[in-house]
């Protein structure tokens, strides 16, 4: 607690020096970016006095990793829209719609449906199986070691490159923002988030989330509306207004849509082939599915009942995000090309990038204060989302691959919280490390990477080892093995990585997104090995399946397993599914109920 | 070894309830049901964006501006809240009351 208090009174000393750096250039933008800086410093500010305040209430590996499981559906909705709303999606969507028209809605669409199939096929399940990762689940009735790790990598891989992306986003729209250098940015961004994950575990980063996603849904709704307002709420003329502005604008891509004479109210060039489309298609809607941070989030709920309600209001606050974004990429269109005062005419560009649309849209409709809203909401969703990555790569370490894997599941509660803290720590410092590294890398391929990835190598296995009675060990672990090389092998090889990042003359792979190969390559390497599996192991994980698919269904001992606990864990002899099924069964047959 | 027998006696009793089958059956018909419907949806639009991306920019009427791609994008989104609404509403109400039932059996 000392320590946390130490780091307390640190930050703000810290983020002063910054603050009062940037201030002195003292031109008219450094008004600007105090409002933003303010604002951001408000929210910091908060956000660490519920971090001690989690902190006081993070007391056991349940309240670490799982916020104790006593957040309500309601809440886990908002948290989870607020861990899927990141910075991308509300800046990056809307900057396509902006540039691009139709082009943008089909990306957030894909964004959106991968949700209702979560819900029917993984949500309440993974409630009723799982305690703290999607390992756990995973490892339910195959073999703890190799599962386990395979899972644990799985989530490495997505959580590591989800991160990169996250933070040399967060360092340039900063650096744009607040006027702040690139270094200061990315090094605020990691150190924050290790003090919510280490100190504050999910209770923090669960409210973390829940103020941000608030925050984000309001200023959205409001530019959205301002928009709308500026043509009366006439949907004819607010398109209208936008098409007109097209033709006027000194934006290169808006040009070059007007000079080729392309519908910009139709789908343009973005997607060109059935393959291509078929494969981003496949990726947006299973890697949410396969998202390690995302599918944390429901164990946080106290049953399966309120897992399932979490993505109905998930879904429903994600797909309005969407809507807005939609119309705030028009509005911008529409206020933002014609004003000079956006754009950066020279190079056809918007003023510090194209991303910058709804950033310059928040100026446009509601002035300074507003845009310093809008800014401070922008760096704190980066920092709730890379909070929430973070916690999820940390349990990935502590609960599945030391505890489980390392100490066979005899280690004690204070231990596996130590080490999910250090390693918290070691992700900070890595993605700190790999933030400034990549300042001037091309990152944008890495989301797309980390959808693909949590497609081709998490889902399947979760997936299958849910529904499918005849997953064995082997064939979970070389099928999602399978699906994570390919994938990062397809990617490397592929125009984005091998052309724009390392500079060859051609790809040696020819579609930009490759779910669809690696998707495929997973399951029926999962498949096939499960079947040429004919081991006395492969024949006890089978024969276990109606005992998950009873648990599974039924969430027997979930409810009270949630409740207080009774037991410490320390030195308890016998194996990990023993000890899960026997104690919650104990109470179950006693007919316990909570007091 | 105890409680291998103990949990091993309780899931037959459970898998031998009719009310056990009637859940399993019933929740993963919805299951699948519903997930083909949203697949079938989302790669219809995935397709014509593929194939036909010029019938999305058909306008709605002949004197309005707007696309039938606008409508059809947001209705995706929309369907895609409404089915999750179609599960929540039964798995909260009818399996969760099939689930309570099976527990009281088993007491």
């Amino acid at each position: 607690m000392n320590q946390l208090t130490g780091a307390l009174l640190a930050l703000p000393v810290a983020l002063w020096g910054t603050a009062a750096w940037a201030a002195e250039p003292g031109k008219a933008e450094s008004a600007l970016n105090m409002t933003a800086i303010i604002m951001f410093f408000i929210f910091v500010v908060v956000t660490l006095g519920i971090t001690y305040w989690a902190a006081a209430r993070t007391k056991s590996t349940k309240d670490f990793y799982a916020a104790g499981g006593g957040i309500t559906g309601f809440q886990n909705g908002l948290a989870i829209a607020g861990d899927y709303m990141s910075a991308a999606s509300f800046l990056g969507i809307s900057s396509m719609v902006f540039a691009r028209g139709y082009d943008g809605l089909i990306y957030s669409i894909g964004w959106l449906v991968g949700w209702p199939v979560i819900l029917f096929l993984i949500a309440g399940q993974c409630r009723n199986l799982g305690r703290y990762t999607f390992a756990d689940i995973v490892s339910y009735r195959l073999s703890q070691v190799p599962v386990r790790t395979m899972s644990a990598i799985g989530t490495l891989f997505t959580v590591i490159f989800y991160l990169i992306a996250q933070m040399v986003g967060a360092g340039q729209l900063i650096r744009t923002l607040f006027g702040l250098p690139y270094e200061y940015a990315v090094i605020v961004v990691g150190c924050l988030m290790v003090l919510y994950v280490a100190f504050g575990g999910m209770i923090a980063t669960t409210w973390v989330q829940i103020i941000k996603a608030v925050l984000l849904l309001t200023g959205a709704t409001f530019i959205a509306l301002t928009a709308l307002n500026h043509t009366g709420f006439n949907l004819e003329l607010f398109f209208k207004t936008a098409l007109e502005s097209i033709k006027t604008s000194a934006l290169a891509d808006h040009k070059k849509i007007v000079a080729d004479g392309k519908d910009f109210f139709a789908p343009g060039g973005l997607i060109n082939d059935p393959v291509s489309a078929i494969s981003l298609g496949l990726a947006l809607m299973f890697g949410t599915a396969g998202l390690p941070h995302i599918l944390m989030r429901f164990f946080t709920v106290p049953n399966a009942k309120e897992a399932r309600k979490s993505v109905f209001y998930a879904t429903g606050f994600i797909g309005y995000f969407y809507i807005l974004t939609f119309i705030i990429g028009f509005g911008a269109v529409m206020m933002v090309s014609p004003n000079p005062q956006y754009m950066d005419a020279a190079k056809g560009v918007l003023a510090g990038g194209n991303n910058m649309a709804a950033i310059h849209l928040a100026h446009a409709t509601g002035g300074d204060l507003f845009l310093g809203f809008i800014s401070a909401v922008a760096f704190a969703t980066i920092l709730a989302v890379v909070s929430g990555l973070t916690l999820a790569g940390a349990s990935a370490v502590s609960h599945d691959l030391f505890a489980s894997a390392i100490c066979g599941g005899n280690v004690n509660e204070v231990t596996e919280m130590r080490v999910s803290k250090i390693s918290a720590l070691v992700i900070g410092v890595i993605a700190i490390w790999l933030g400034i590294q990549f300042e001037k890398q091309n990152v944008a391929f890495m989301v797309g990477l980390a959808f693909a990835i949590a497609a081709s190598a998490n889902f399947p296995i979760l997936l299958l080892s849910i529904h499918w009675k005849g997953l064995t060990t082997l064939g979970a672990v070389v099928g999602g093995a399978l699906g994570l090389i390919t994938t990062v092998t397809m990617v490397v090889l592929s125009k984005t990585v091998w052309v724009d990042v390392f500079g060859n003359k051609a790809a040696l792979f020819p579609y930009k997104d490759p779910a669809i190969f690696s998707m495929t390559i997973a399951f029926l390497g999962c498949w096939l090995f499960s079947k040429l599996d004919f081991s006395e192991r492969a024949k006890a994980e089978k024969a276990r399946y109606e005992a998950q698919e009873v648990r599974c269904e039924i969430g027997i001992g979930i409810a009270e397993a949630s409740k207080p606990r009774v037991l410490s864990v320390p030195g308890l002899p016998g194996s990990r599914e023993s000890f899960f099924l026997y104690f919650p069964l104990f109470f179950f047959r006693r007919g316990w109920r909570r007091p | 070894m105890s409680t291998d027998s103990a949990e091993k006696e309780l899931v037959k009793r459970i898998t031998a309830n009719p009310k056990y089958q009637e859940l399993v059956a019933g929740r993963s018909c919805t299951q699948w049901v519903l997930s083909v419907v949203m697949l079938v949806i989302y790669f219809s639009f995935i397709l014509v964006v593929a194939f036909a991306p010029k019938s999305l920019g058909t306008k709605i009427s002949p004197d309005s501006i707007i696309s039938v791609g606008i409508p059809f994008g947001v209705s995706v989104i929309v369907s895609a809240f409404i089915l999750t609404g179609i599960y929540v509403y039964k798995a909260n109400s009818k399996y969760d009351e099939l689930v309570s039932q099976i527990k009281e059996d088993v007491k």
